[in-house]
């Protein structure tokens, strides 16, 4: 695969390019509009809800600021992976290309936008009194499995999008439950313990978790937790493969 | 040696109500049993092979299958049975025309174009001015490509295909185009290509320049392959005369 990669490397690099002017139009504002967008999501939320959990919840501002960065990233991730395939159906129909190249190179354009956030929230996190830890690297634990648990959920929907168009709408769906499902903005902790296990089913509230442990609490979630999470990747990882692998010939009489 | 080699190749196509159907209708016909997909052997038992330097028209009619075999050959598909042996660099030029970005500009789709026939990208910082100069769009490289005329799209495609000096090289129906000085232009351009030794395989309606042209040519009707050889003027006037009605033709032993 690498070697496949390196083959392409010229198209690869002008497909993150063309994803990039895209995705921000030639403008200044289109950046910083980017980056914006979660900062008010986190305004808004902070507005609202710490009446009902700002009390109870220490650091409530970076409590909820390692929920949107997490969500945010992986909504626009595979939001945007799904249509990744079909968008460029002019392309792997005319020239014989690796098909998850496209998937690739749009994850390269929303994994940058996702770091520049993260330098905002380690910001964020200083005015909101976190001291930080030498902990703090083991960050790139969540943020590589969310990368890669990014990457497999986008090859699932990317090629099941090639066969039915309205998994769109579902899938938005999907993550607008997920955003309530994550425990973004609340505590889970006056749920009772197995309402709490049931939490970690969800893969994201696994990587919000990390995050929050980590920054907030300055502890190292346990092994289980990490082979969890590892557990989660390789699924999505192992099925989206899979899927391409499996229909790899078939895309070309769908589109 | 072979360049080039069919083995008993044949492709079943798909296409029915499959295409661009969403999960609900797909369930809902499902249930009605009202989901038809129709199978089809688009080619069937193809066997040739070429050498270093041949030249190799393709006839038949609409829907004969000559699209689906070079998309095949360059290995965009894959047969569903028999081999296709290649050796060496491909460039499948199909449907140049389509598969611009419009929101791009003229210079970032052409550097675009360039990665997907597999040009590197120091040989087009080099080959960009003579693309443009040749497609006569000087005034355009920064404008978005949709605000071009169809003929300056087509002008601007011809000018970065024509550079490809691969080992094998596909065409399908792109021997010249725009009007007046630019169909000359580019139709020396084409002599020139296909006078540089590649081994080719050309799609053409035109029987007079397979006639000219190739050095061998295969003949197809609904999938099948009726003759193939290096009678090129024979396999030609046996086309002719189907085409008038003869259908005996078909039947002829091949030689």
């Amino acid at each position: 695969m690498i070697n496949k990669l390196k083959q392409h490397q010229f198209l690869f690099e002008e497909l993150v390019k063309r994803d990039f002017k895209k995705k921000y139009k030639r403008t200044i504002l289109g950046v910083l509009w980017s980056l914006l967008s979660p900062l008010l999501m986190l305004l808004v939320m902070k507005l609202v809800f710490t009446q009902f959990f700002g009390r109870s919840t220490p650091h409530y501002t970076t409590f909820i600021f390692a929920g949107t960065l997490n969500y945010a990233f992986f909504s626009e991730s595979t939001g945007q992976g799904m249509q990744s395939l079909m968008g460029n159906a002019g392309i792997f129909t005319k020239v014989n290309v690796p098909k998850y190249i496209f998937l690739l190179s749009k994850n390269v354009q929303t994994f940058i936008n996702y770091l520049l956030t993260l330098l905002i929230f380690f910001v964020l996190c200083i005015f909101d009194g976190i001291t930080f830890t030498w902990r703090i690297v083991f960050l790139l634990y969540p943020i590589v499995c969310l990368v890669l648990f990014n990457l497999g959920l986008g090859l699932i929907l990317s090629a099941l999008f090639v066969f039915f168009r309205d998994i769109q709408y579902l899938w938005t769906v999907v993550t607008q439950l997920l955003m309530y499902m994550s425990a973004i903005f609340y505590n889970i902790d006056r749920y009772s313990q197995t309402a709490q296990y049931l939490f970690l089913l969800n893969p994201l509230y696994l990587f919000i978790r990390y995050f929050r442990k980590i920054v907030i609490e300055a502890t190292i979630p346990s092994i289980w937790f990490h082979l969890l999470m590892a557990a989660d990747v390789l699924i999505a990882l192992g099925v989206g493969a899979w899927m391409y692998k499996k229909y790899n010939h078939r895309f070309l009489y769908y589109v | 040696m072979d360049v080039i080699s069919l083995n008993n190749v044949s492709i079943r196509y798909l296409t029915g109500d499959l295409k661009a159907i969403g999960l609900k209708e797909y369930i809902v016909r499902r249930l009605k049993r009202d989901y038809h997909v129709q199978e089809f052997w688009a080619d069937r038992h193809i066997t040739f092979s070429l050498e270093q330097g041949d030249m190799l028209g393709i006839i038949g009619a609409n829907g004969a299958g000559k699209s689906t075999l070079l998309k095949a050959i360059s290995g965009i598909m894959e047969p569903t049975e028999g081999s296709v042996r290649r050796q060496g660099s491909v460039a499948a030029l199909l449907e140049l025309g389509s598969g611009f970005d419009g929101e791009l500009t003229v210079r970032e789709n052409t550097y675009l174009r360039g990665a997907m026939l597999g040009y590197t990208r120091a040989f087009m910082d080099e080959a960009y001015r003579g693309i443009i100069d040749f497609a006569e769009l000087g005034d355009f490289e920064d404008r978005p490509f949709k605000q071009l005329s169809s003929g300056m799209k087509s002008r601007l495609a011809f000018s970065i295909a024509s550079l490809v000096r691969p080992d094998i090289l596909i065409l399908d129906e792109v021997l010249a185009v725009g009007d007046g000085a630019f169909r000359e232009k580019s139709e020396k351009k084409m002599r020139e290509i296909l006078s540089s030794g590649a081994t080719t395989i050309l799609v053409s309606h035109s029987l007079e320049q397979i006639r000219t042209l190739c050095n061998k040519v295969l003949w197809l009707e609904k999938g099948e392959q009726i003759a193939f050889g290096a009678d090129v003027s024979g396999i030609c006037d046996r086309y002719e005369r189907f085409l008038k009605g003869d259908r005996a033709q078909l039947h002829v032993a091949s030689d």
